[in-house]
C-alpha cells in the first residue's frame, strides 16, 4: 500500500523552484502602498503549493517554515494586515532561505534550520504583535482566531472524520493522515464501520469507514486543519477542542459537510479496508509519515529535463504522422515501380524532403525556451544591488518571449549578470550626480532581446554616464595595450574594455571590479559562437549588444578547401579573406611570417603544414589568406580555396572518437560526406604562435622598420 | 560441441538453444590469411568500404570519420593496427560497425577488414588462452584462440585503445 514517494521528489523540487521564482517575481512587483490583490494571491498560491508538496513528501522543515510565511500572507490577503516595504524584504529573504532548503533537500542533505528559524521567529513576532494589537471584532476571521486562542488552553482535539467514499480514488490515504496526527500528540482512533455494506456490495476501492479521533497534546487547530487540508472539501469533518479545564467550548468549524457528500457516503456501506483499523490498533509510528530522505544521491542531479509546451509536441506528432504517410506512399510506389511513375516518385521525394526539414525544425524548437528564464533573476538582482549601492534604478525587460536554445540560455546567464552588475556599478550614477546632470533621479536599465537574421540579440542598455573615453585610453596606455601615438576611433577605444587585464573601476567594489573583467564576458560569449560589442555616448549611457546564434546545434560556416580536404570556419570568427601580395608579408624570422593588415601584424598559419595535408600549392601567393579571430588574437590562415557559405549542423567528434586539437566538431555536408569544423583557439595553439612571441616579433619588426 | 556453420539468426534452431548458456557466437573475418572473430553482439552492421574524411593529427590506423546515417563514426583499419602491410581497398573490403564498450559510454566505430567470413559458436572449452603477447600492442585485443575442427580463429576483444594508441602502434614497427 505504501507508494514510494521519492519517485516524485524531482517533480516537487522543480515545482518548488518554479513556485519560488513566481513568488520572487511577484514580490518584486508588489507595491506596498498600492496593493494588488492578484499579486498577493499569486504569492499565496505559490507558497501554499510548496507547503502542501513539502508536507506530503516529508520535507518537514520546509513545510514548517512555509507555514508561517503562508500564515502572514493569508492575513495580508484577507486585508487583516498591512504590508510594509520591510515585510516585502522579509518575504524575499524567506524565498532565498526556502530556495536553499529546497536545494539542500534535493542534494539529499539535511536542511539548515538556523536561518529559517531566525526568519520564522521574525514572522512569529509580526504575527503575535498583530494579534495582541488588533481587536478581535474587526476581523472577519475572528471566529477562527478565537478558537486559536482556545487552542493554547485546550489539551487536545476531538475529531470526527467521515471521508467521502471516493477518498481513496482521489489518491488520499486516511492512514497517512492519522500518522501525521500522531506526530502532533497522543492519538486514539475508533473506527466506525457501521456503514460498511454486505460483502457482495463492496466496491474494492471505496471507503465506507468513518473515524472518531481523539488527539491529546499541544497541537494547534491549524496543525490539525492542515492534516485534513486536502480532503476537507468532500468530507464530513468536525473538530472540537477537548478542554480538560472543564469549560466546554466545543465549536464545530470548517465542517464543510455538503449534504451530498454525507448522503452519498451513507447508502453505499461496506468494509473496504481493514488496513486502516489495523494501523489504528497499533501505536502509530511517529516518524512513519516522513518519507525517508534518500540516503545519498551520488552526484547532484543535473536538471536535464525540459518542459515542453504541448503545442510543440503536437506539431511534432503531426509531422511524424505525415512522414509515415509519405513513407508508405513511397514504399507502395517502389514495390511495383515502372519508369512512367517517375514523376510521382520525384514528387514523393520532394514531399519527404519537406517533411524531414519541418521535422528537423520542430525538433529544434523543443530545445528553445523563452529568454524570460534567463531574465527572471534580474529584477531581484537589480533590486538588491541598487539598494546596496544607494542608487535608484528601474529595470525594464523587453522581448522576454524571444526563444533561445536551452544550452545557450544556461551559459549566457553569468555573462549577462556580469554586464548588468557592471551597468549598475559603473554605468548608472548616484542620484545626486544624476540630478546634477539634469537627469531623472531614477536610473534605468533595459534588457532587450530580439531576433535578427538567424541570431538572437540581447542588449543591456543603461542611461548612465557612458564610458569614459579618456580614462579608458589612459589606462590602456598604462597597461601597454595601445600606444599614445595610436590614433584610435571611439569604437576601438570602447572595445579596449574587453581586453584582458582591464578594469576602469577606480576602486574595487563589492559588485564588480574583482579582477574578473569584461574579457571573461567576451570569452564566454565567444565560446557560444557569439560576439559582444559596446556603444556609448558620454552622458547619455551605454549599450552592450550580445549577438548569439539561435542554437549551438547549428552554425553558420564558411567552407574552405586545402588539397582535397574540406574544412569549415565558423563564420563569426572570420574577419576577412584576402589574396596576399608579397609586400604585405614580412618574414620576421625563419618560419614566422606576419601579414601586415592595415595597422596590425597578423601571424600566418599554413593549414596544410599543421595538418600535414598535401595542398594544391605551398606558395603563399597562390592561396588565400583567411583572417580569423579567436582567443583575443588574430591569425591569417592559408587555404587553397574558399567554397560555399552554409549553415551546418554540428556533430560531436568526441561521441565516438575523441577530441582533436584544432577541430571543434564535425558536420555532414549535403553530399553525405563528413567535414570537420575548425577551432580557432586550437589552431593558434597548434601553430605555436603564442601571444608573447607574436608581440615580440611585431615589436622587433617595428623597431627594424624604424 | 559441434561447430555451427549457419549464418542464420539463432531463432529457430534447437541446437543453438541447447548451447545457449555455454556458447557465444562470433562473427569471423579475414585479414590477410588469418581468420579473426569478434563477439557478434558487439557488431552493429557490416558495410562496404567507402571513402572517409581524414582527421588531421590522428594515428595512421585511424583512417578518418564516416557518416553513418547522421552520426559521425571513426573508421579504423584493423589490418594496420595489427601491423599488416600491402593493404588494398577494393569492392571486397568491408567495414564492420562495432559497438565498443568504453569507460563511461558506448562508442560506435568502424573497423576495416579484408572480408567477412562466417558465424561460429565457441563455448569456453573451445577457447584457449592467447599466448603471451603482452609486449606487443595487439596483445591487449586478443582474447583467446578459438578452435574449430578445421582451423583456428583468433578471437578479439576490441576496446577503446583502438582509437587512442598511437605510441603502442609505433612500437610494433
Amino acid at each position: 500500500m505504501s507508494v514510494d514517494l521519492s519517485q516524485f521528489h524531482q517533480v516537487f523540487f522543480e515545482e518548488s523552484n518554479e513556485g519560488l521564482d513566481i513568488m520572487e517575481a511577484a514580490l518584486l512587483e508588489l507595491d506596498p502602498d498600492n496593493l494588488d490583490s492578484e499579486r498577493i494571491d499569486e504569492i499565496f498560491r505559490a507558497a501554499h503549493s510548496i507547503k502542501g508538496g513539502s508536507g506530503t513528501f516529508g520535507f518537514q522543515q520546509i513545510a514548517d517554515f512555509t507555514h508561517v510565511v503562508e500564515t502572514l500572507l493569508d492575513l495580508i490577503r484577507s486585508d487583516q494586515f498591512k504590508i510594509l516595504a520591510e515585510h516585502v524584504d522579509l518575504f524575499l529573504r524567506s524565498v532565498d532561505c526556502l530556495r536553499t532548503m529546497v536545494t539542500q533537500s534535493e542534494q539529499g542533505e539535511e536542511c539548515e534550520t538556523e536561518l529559517s528559524n531566525s526568519l520564522k521567529s521574525e514572522f512569529e513576532d509580526i504575527l503575535n504583535g498583530r494579534e495582541s494589537g488588533a481587536s478581535a471584532e474587526t476581523q472577519n476571521g475572528g471566529e477562527v482566531d478565537a478558537n486559536d486562542g482556545q487552542s493554547d488552553g485546550a489539551r487536545g482535539w476531538q475529531i470526527f472524520f467521515r471521508p467521502s467514499t471516493d477518498i481513496l480514488r482521489t489518491g488520499n490515504e486516511s492512514v497517512r493522515m492519522f500518522r501525521e496526527l500522531a506526530e502532533l500528540g497522543d492519538l486514539e482512533v475508533d473506527v466506525d464501520a457501521s456503514d460498511v455494506p454486505q460483502l457482495d456490495d463492496i466496491e474494492a476501492d471505496a471507503c465506507y469507514l468513518a473515524w472518531n479521533i481523539s488527539l491529546f497534546g499541544e497541537a494547534t487547530k491549524e496543525q490539525v486543519d492542515e492534516v485534513f487540508e486536502w480532503v476537507v472539501d468532500d468530507s464530513e469533518l468536525t473538530i472540537e477542542a477537548i478542554d480538560i479545564g472543564g469549560v466546554g467550548l466545543a465549536e464545530a468549524s470548517s465542517s464543510n459537510t455538503s449534504e451530498d457528500a454525507t448522503s452519498s457516503a451513507k447508502p453505499a456501506p461496506v468494509v473496504a479496508e481493514f488496513a486502516p483499523s489495523q494501523v489504528v490498533a497499533e501505536k502509530p509510528q511517529t516518524t512513519a509519515a516522513k518519507a525517508e530522505p534518500k540516503a545519498k544521491r551520488e552526484a547532484k542531479a543535473e536538471s536535464a529535463s525540459i518542459r515542453v509546451g504541448t503545442d510543440k509536441v503536437d506539431s511534432l506528432i503531426n509531422m511524424v504522422g505525415e512522414l509515415v504517410i509519405t513513407q508508405s506512399m513511397l514504399g507502395e510506389l517502389g514495390r511495383n515501380f515502372t519508369v512512367d511513375k517517375l514523376p510521382r516518385l520525384m514528387e514523393g521525394l520532394e514531399q519527404l524532403n519537406n517533411h524531414t526539414r519541418e521535422l528537423q525544425e520542430s525538433v529544434m524548437r523543443i530545445r528553445m525556451l523563452p529568454i524570460s528564464f534567463a531574465f527572471s533573476r534580474f529584477p531581484r538582482l537589480v533590486h538588491d544591488t541598487s539598494k546596496q549601492l544607494g542608487k535608484h534604478v528601474e529595470l525594464e525587460l523587453m522581448g522576454e518571449q524571444t526563444e533561445l536554445d536551452k544550452t545557450v540560455m544556461e551559459r549566457i546567464g553569468d555573462p549577462l549578470v556580469h554586464l548588468v552588475r557592471n551597468s549598475l556599478d559603473h554605468g548608472i550614477e548616484s542620484p545626486e550626480a544624476r540630478v546634477a546632470a539634469g537627469k531623472d533621479e531614477m536610473g534605468k536599465i533595459t534588457l532587450n532581446a530580439f531576433h535578427q537574421g538567424g541570431n538572437i540579440m540581447i542588449q543591456i542598455i543603461d542611461d548612465g554616464a557612458g564610458l569614459n573615453r579618456d580614462r579608458i585610453l589612459e589606462k590602456a596606455i598604462d597597461n601597454g595595450l595601445v600606444k599614445a601615438s595610436d590614433n584610435l576611433s571611439d569604437e576601438q577605444i570602447y572595445d579596449l574594455i574587453f581586453k584582458p587585464g582591464f578594469s576602469t573601476a577606480a576602486e574595487i567594489t563589492d559588485i564588480s571590479g574583482r579582477g574578473v573583467g569584461m574579457d571573461v564576458v567576451r570569452r564566454n560569449i565567444q565560446e557560444l559562437n557569439g560576439s559582444v560589442e559596446v556603444e556609448s555616448q558620454s552622458g547619455k549611457g551605454s549599450t552592450f549588444t550580445i549577438r548569439l546564434p539561435l542554437t549551438l546545434a547549428i552554425l553558420d560556416g564558411q567552407l574552405i578547401r586545402v588539397g582535397s580536404d574540406v574544412f569549415i570556419f565558423p563564420l563569426v570568427s572570420i574577419v576577412e579573406s584576402i589574396q596576399s601580395y608579397d609586400q604585405m608579408i614580412h618574414r620576421v624570422s625563419s618560419g614566422c611570417e606576419v601579414l601586415r593588415l592595415r595597422d596590425e601584424y597578423v601571424p600566418i598559419v599554413r593549414l596544410w603544414d599543421i595538418f600535414s595535408i598535401k595542398p594544391d600549392s605551398e606558395k603563399l601567393e597562390d592561396g588565400l589568406l583567411v583572417v580569423v579571430e579567436g582567443d583575443n588574437m588574430k591569425i591569417a590562415v592559408l587555404v587553397d580555396d574558399l567554397l560555399a557559405q552554409q549553415q551546418v549542423v554540428i556533430k560531436s567528434l568526441q561521441e565516438n572518437y575523441r577530441s582533436v586539437d584544432g577541430i571543434s566538431g564535425a558536420t555532414i555536408l549535403g553530399d553525405g560526406t563528413v567535414s570537420l569544423i575548425l577551432d580557432i583557439g586550437g589552431l593558434i595553439k597548434l601553430s605555436g604562435v603564442s601571444r608573447a612571441e607574436y608581440k615580440k616579433h611585431v615589436n622587433e619588426d617595428d623597431s627594424a622598420a624604424a | 560441441m559441434a561447430k555451427q556453420t549457419e549464418i542464420e539468426a539463432p531463432n529457430n534452431d534447437d541446437g543453438i538453444h541447447a548451447q545457449a548458456e555455454l556458447a557465444e557466437q562470433y562473427l569471423t573475418f579475414y585479414m590477410k590469411e588469418e581468420e579473426f572473430g569478434v563477439n557478434i553482439l558487439s557488431v552493429q552492421e557490416i558495410r562496404g568500404w567507402e571513402a572517409v574524411t581524414r582527421i588531421p593529427k590522428s594515428p595512421g590506423h585511424v583512417l578518418g570519420v564516416m557518416n553513418l546515417r547522421g552520426t559521425v563514426v571513426p573508421v579504423i583499419d584493423l589490418r594496420m593496427s595489427f601491423g599488416l602491410t600491402d593493404l588494398t581497398y577494393d569492392d571486397a573490403t568491408v567495414v564492420i560497425i562495432l559497438n565498443v564498450e568504453c569507460s563511461n559510454s558506448n562508442k560506435v566505430m568502424g573497423v576495416v577488414v579484408d572480408a567477412v567470413s562466417d558465424v561460429h559458436n565457441f563455448s569456453d572449452k573451445d577457447i584457449q588462452p592467447a599466448p603471451e603477447l603482452s609486449d606487443k600492442a595487439q596483445g591487449q585485443y586478443v582474447k583467446g584462440l578459438g578452435s574449430t575442427e578445421e582451423h583456428m580463429v583468433i578471437l578479439l576483444d576490441l576496446n577503446e585503445g583502438l582509437i587512442q594508441d598511437e605510441k603502442a602502434l609505433l612500437s610494433i614497427h
